[in-house]
């Protein structure tokens, strides 16, 4: 007999649900309520200033934006390449995609120095803008994935979830390509400026997405009693080792080939070596927590049957992608411009790269996303 | 007495306008250029023109920060808006600064001021999402501060550091230079004086170098032949800040 599958919604009436709601609905009014300070009073309250002009927000905003692409991996996986065993998770999938697409754009646009003209963002297009390319690509895939998710709910539409599938995964590479483009084209800063970038951002949006993923998905299978198969965690966490050691190698061959150019051993110095916060970070917190501690855990062979030990894999992915994220958007502008090489400023504001300040001194500071010192 | 006066005026008009008859008879060519350049005030801006700014380094006095305090008061920002008054110094805006440099090497010292500069392929107009960050026809960059949404993405394209964004309300600003919160901005090239009368018009920096005696910025037309920069450039060269990103900027260097 050919196996059914039943889906029953989560019924909702629980204490512990209504708590988990009041508690992110709290988050959310702390954050309307900080938004509504910063536009009333102006982004100067926010740290923010003239040489870092993208800070914390736009660090949780694209990393948010990069792991929502990377949540749909299960859902493609069960469509495209016809893995049967993941479809009953397709529909988580796809729902935490939007989710958090949604909640990355949030941060974006409440962050702009007038969200008010949404609508005009909306109606004025420089299409030479990779900025306004992603304008459609966000809201695109927003459309594809919730066709997608009528597709695999509806039963008689059942049928065309595969090629809506495969629409959705064509559209998620593009959508990550254009978030890796922001910073690969722009050629002027030293530590973007990289094809590479835009793959980069692809296998991160594997990696992260998953790791969030799959904390969903084992917290709410446990939350809601419903049984959750070793083999299905197995396979995922296996997954997701693949894609951590994946994003590894990209940022390997980066700085391999930034050390080959001469002209951009400034910058790799300043990030391996000098940069301070910046370097402390790229090793502690993106490389070793981030990577080489998960990848650690996730193939060991005892460690790597333990749910716990998944688990705490996926934070800390999900932390060093964080930081991997402040490491490039931060760190990416706190490296001063080069204007004149074989020159140094004798005076000029905000030239000096950070270097040897230790991350307990800079936290206040980089958490309001403030992130140079000042002009000496 | 009046008709004392008047007999002056015409003979100072006779005077002035033999001047002009002797210049077309010398040189026609000059003259016919001159004229061609003034435009009505309702006539839109052409790409006859190019205007651009010559800053010789060498001339440029260490120390001496006049061209940004006459951008300061013609503009309104920095200390001529004391309503400015809650961002802190990186926050503030600066659409001109004075940088001084060393020379790793040699150990030389020189200073120039730096500001937006015009480029022909200005990173900042491919990266604006609206189009608020645009180019005119004669080659100044500009911000349209209505359709400017603060993403600050021309901020991070700019290879030059030349633009500021708005962190607080501001007033007290000035009917030619209006400026807002949340939206971005840098220099204009004193648009508004060009728009005046772009015969004669000089941006408040160069007018302040040259009162200064230093007469370091030479403003004008990189498209007439004749014009005093172009002769310049011709003559003795300049140089472009960043030149290989190929942005042909309309700000050229001498000394760097």
């Amino acid at each position: 007999m050919k196996p059914v599958m039943h889906y029953s919604e989560i019924e909702g009436r629980s204490t512990g649900y209504y708590g988990l709601l009041a508690f992110l609905g709290a988050i959310i009014a702390i954050a309307l309520a900080a938004t509504y300070h910063m536009e009333h009073s102006g982004h100067w309250v926010t740290g923010m200033n003239n040489q870092v002009v993208w800070g914390i927000p736009h660090v949780f905003a694209v990393f948010l934006i990069v792991a929502a692409s990377g949540a749909l991996n299960v859902a493609s996986i069960s469509s495209v390449f016809g893995k049967t065993a993941y479809k009953p998770l397709a529909r988580l999938s796809g729902l935490l995609a939007i989710a958090l697409l949604v909640g990355g754009l949030a941060v974006l646009v409440l962050d702009l120095g007038r969200p008010d003209r949404l609508i005009v963002a909306m109606t004025y297009y420089n299409f030479k803008s990779i900025f306004a390319w992603n304008i459609f690509l966000y809201t695109g895939f927003m459309v594809i994935v919730a066709v997608y998710l009528w597709m695999m709910m509806e039963r008689r539409m059942n049928q065309y979830s595969k090629q809506v599938g495969m629409v959705a995964f064509i559209w998620r590479l593009a959508l990550t390509t254009g978030t890796g483009s922001i910073f690969g084209f722009l050629v002027a800063r030293q530590a973007y400026d990289s094809a590479l970038l835009a793959p980069m951002f692809i296998v991160m949006s594997f990696s992260f997405g998953l790791a969030i993923f799959l904390l969903v998905l084992m917290a709410s299978y446990r939350w809601t009693e419903r049984p959750l198969g070793d083999a299905m965690v197995q396979r995922l966490k296996n997954l997701l080792g693949v894609f951590v050691a994946g994003v590894l190698y990209f940022v390997i061959v980066y700085h391999l080939t930034n050390l080959y150019s001469t002209r951009l051993h400034g910058v790799e110095r300043f990030f391996l070596l000098e940069g301070g916060i910046y370097t402390q970070l790229f090793w502690f917190g993106q490389i070793l927590i981030g990577s080489l501690v998960p990848l650690f855990l996730l193939y060991h062979p005892s460690l790597g049957k333990s749910r716990t030990m998944i688990g705490l894999a996926s934070v800390l992915v999900i932390l060093g992608g964080l930081v991997q994220m402040y490491v490039i958007l931060i760190g990416g502008q706190a490296y001063p411009l080069v204007l004149f090489p074989g020159k140094v400023p004798a005076n000029i504001s905000y030239r000096r790269p950070v270097r040897g300040q230790s991350p307990l001194l800079r936290c206040p500071n980089s958490l309001a996303g403030r992130s140079e010192p000042p002009p000496s | 007495m009046s008709e004392k006066q008047d007999n002056q005026l015409s003979r100072r008009e006779f005077l002035s306008g033999s001047t002009v008859a002797a210049g077309l008879a010398v040189a026609p060519g000059v003259f016919l250029t001159l004229t061609a350049q003034a435009k009505p005030a309702d006539q839109a801006v052409s790409s006859d023109n190019r205007w651009g700014m010559l800053i010789d380094s060498n001339k440029c006095a260490n120390g001496c920060t006049s061209c940004v305090s006459a951008c300061e008061q013609e503009n309104g920002w920095g200390s001529a808006n004391p309503t400015e008054n809650k961002s802190s110094p990186e926050q503030k805006a600066q659409w001109i600064r004075k940088v001084t440099l060393r020379d790793k090497e040699t150990g030389h010292v020189q200073s120039l001021p730096l500001m937006c500069q015009h480029c022909e392929h200005p990173p900042c107009v491919d990266v604006c999402p609206t189009g608020a960050s645009f180019k005119r026809a004669d080659g100044i960059v500009l911000v349209d501060k209505h359709i400017c949404i603060g993403c600050r993405y021309c901020m991070m394209a700019c290879p030059y550091k030349a633009r500021s964004f708005i962190h607080e309300d501001l007033q007290d600003q000035l009917p030619h230079a209006p400026r807002g919160k949340g939206t971005v901005e840098s220099c204009t090239l004193c648009v508004h004086r060009v728009d005046r009368d772009s015969d004669k018009a000089v941006p408040a920096c160069a007018e302040a170098c040259n009162s200064e005696g230093h007469k370091a910025m030479v403003f004008g037309d990189l498209k007439d032949p004749d014009s005093e920069i172009s002769r310049e450039l011709k003559n003795y060269g300049g140089e472009q800040i960043r030149a290989d990103l190929g942005l042909n900027t309309g700000i050229r260097y001498r000394g760097i």
